[in-house]
């Protein structure tokens, strides 16, 4: 193993020992997603028997709920992962040790895949079992819109680091919340046509609302959502190589204003 | 000598103008300890900082074992390694595990048998498979020291390394920090505000005020300088000069 491979390695070991025996971590990945599934599918499942005129009802919400919350851990498993290091007060061992930015990086995205496969699997399961909802149906669509809103979500997620970087502790909030700004225009749980005029502007350049437009569209006809899919990897192309540059920028700025050593204080 | 560490007129100005460091130069021997001194303010930490590659100098050079930080960044903190009272390790890890994630980022080789002998060293072996969550302020700096010798670095850097010690377990660190130079020829850049512990551990000082370098030499010598009995008197004469 090189000693690049190595070092990314380390860094994710470091995350994957918190989950032997930290139950806050732990929560973190199973507590919510399950409470969410939990709540909303209930609530979904009621209201599918007040007869809504709507077919699929649950496949539609749950799907939605299920394939939301890969991109939101996608982007939590890099923001959070990194926060982990400024509560601790153990940044600056990791950027004096000769692991690089780059290197950084590829660990924190590896951190955001094995959280996700772990909590994705929890819900996946779940949701088999208390409301026989198998996303599997989707077939092969499924990777290409996974692997789109996990593009999304990393992206948020560098940008998210790369503000906390800059601006300490104080911009912490955002590892929570900016994933959340995005979610009335992806268009999760409704179709981008149910939008004022100015928000489906606006949701034409988020990658997960063609994500979830993709979504029904397999739900509806079985067919392989090729337009959305091209229009979620175009974007997503575009802006995960803007949230590196912006990373990268940051990092500099910070490095020229002294701020690393300050970052969680 | 060899010359480990060479600055030449390094600045840091920050927002263009405020000038924590101005225009200084020094060399860092093999197999030396140096002292970093100075109030509050003098520019030591901006200076560990740009040696460390946290900061980027405004103007001037840094050479380590004579490549530059700015381009070799890599091979040298393969080579170095820093611990402060001021950081920590993640709290939910054993301090096992902690050690094992540097070790593996500094990629050491027989890293389990290395972290025992670090354990033993520092007197903490048999805690460690606690939580860092549970151990004492003075047990974390031990195991921050253990950390920074994972290694074998040619250079350690050591920002404040006794601050949460109690006197006893201070004296045996800097005991150890000695030997362990002389054992194996490391050389240590020390900071600490503890006078005493500076004039004891340090075979050269460099005394830094408001940005610049206003005395450089072994502390007897800047003790002659400044005209005091004792480190700290030369200390306060100089963060007092109306008195």
């Amino acid at each position: 193993m090189s000693a690049r491979s190595q070092r990314i390695l380390a860094y994710t070991i470091r995350h994957l020992y918190l989950y032997k025996r930290s139950l806050p971590r732990l929560m973190e990945v199973f507590y919510w997603p399950v409470l969410d599934l939990l709540v909303w599918g209930f609530v979904t499942v009621y209201l599918s028997r007040q007869g809504g005129d709507l077919p699929q009802f649950v496949t539609f919400f749950i799907g939605a709920l299920i394939l939301w919350d890969m991109l939101f851990r996608s982007q939590q498993g890099i923001s959070v992962s990194f926060l982990e290091d400024v509560w601790s007060r153990n940044l600056l061992n990791i950027f004096v040790s000769p692991l690089s930015a780059t290197e950084y990086i590829f660990s924190l995205l590896l951190l955001s895949i094995i959280k996700l496969i772990l909590t994705s699997t929890v819900m996946i399961t779940l949701a088999w079992f208390l409301y026989q909802f198998n996303i599997f149906v989707m077939g092969f669509s499924l990777i290409p819109l996974v692997a789109n809103l996990i593009v999304m979500g990393w992206a948020v997620g560098i940008v998210t680091t790369a503000l906390i970087l800059r601006f300490g502790q104080e911009a912490e909030v955002l590892a929570w919340g900016v994933a959340l700004l995005f979610q009335p225009v992806s268009a999760v749980f409704y179709p981008v046509a149910v939008l004022p005029w100015f928000l489906r502007v606006i949701a034409n350049y988020i990658p997960a609302a063609h994500v979830f437009e993709g979504m029904r569209v397999v739900f509806t006809t079985g067919a392989f959502p090729t337009k959305e899919i091209v229009w979620a990897a175009g974007l997503n192309v575009v802006y995960i190589a803007l949230s590196v540059l912006f990373f990268y920028w940051n990092f500099k700025v910070v490095k020229e204003k002294g701020l690393l050593a300050k970052v969680g204080e | 000598m060899n010359v480990l560490v060479e600055v030449k007129g390094l600045t840091k100005a920050f927002n263009g103008f405020k000038l924590a460091v101005d225009d200084i130069s020094f060399e860092m021997y093999e197999g030396e300890i140096l002292g970093l001194i100075g109030p509050n303010g003098a520019g030591k930490t901006t200076t560990l900082q740009m040696l460390l590659g946290l900061t980027t100098p405004t103007a001037g050079e840094i050479r380590i074992f004579g490549l530059d930080i700015g381009s070799a960044r890599e091979e040298i903190l393969r080579q170095v390694n820093f611990s402060s009272s001021y950081i920590s390790l993640p709290f939910s890890l054993t301090v096992e595990e902690n050690l094992t994630v540097f070790s593996r980022l500094y990629n050491v080789k027989e890293h389990k048998k290395r972290i025992r002998e670090l354990l033993s060293i520092f007197e903490i072996l048999d805690i460690k498979d606690t939580p860092t969550r549970r151990l004492s302020s003075g047990q974390i700096t031990r195991v921050c020291l253990c950390k920074a010798l994972l290694n074998n670095p040619r250079i350690l850097f050591l920002d404040e390394p006794t601050a949460s010690l109690d006197p006893d377990i201070a004296d045996k660190t800097r005991t150890l920090l000695r030997a362990i130079k002389k054992e194996r020829g490391l050389s240590i850049l020390y900071t600490s505000h503890n006078m005493k512990e500076m004039e004891e551990m340090c075979d050269r000082l460099i005394f830094m005020d408001k940005g610049r370098i206003i005395a450089a030499g072994d502390p007897e010598s800047i003790m002659k300088k400044f005209g005091g009995r004792s480190l700290e008197e030369v200390f306060i004469k100089i963060a007092r000069p109306g008195q």
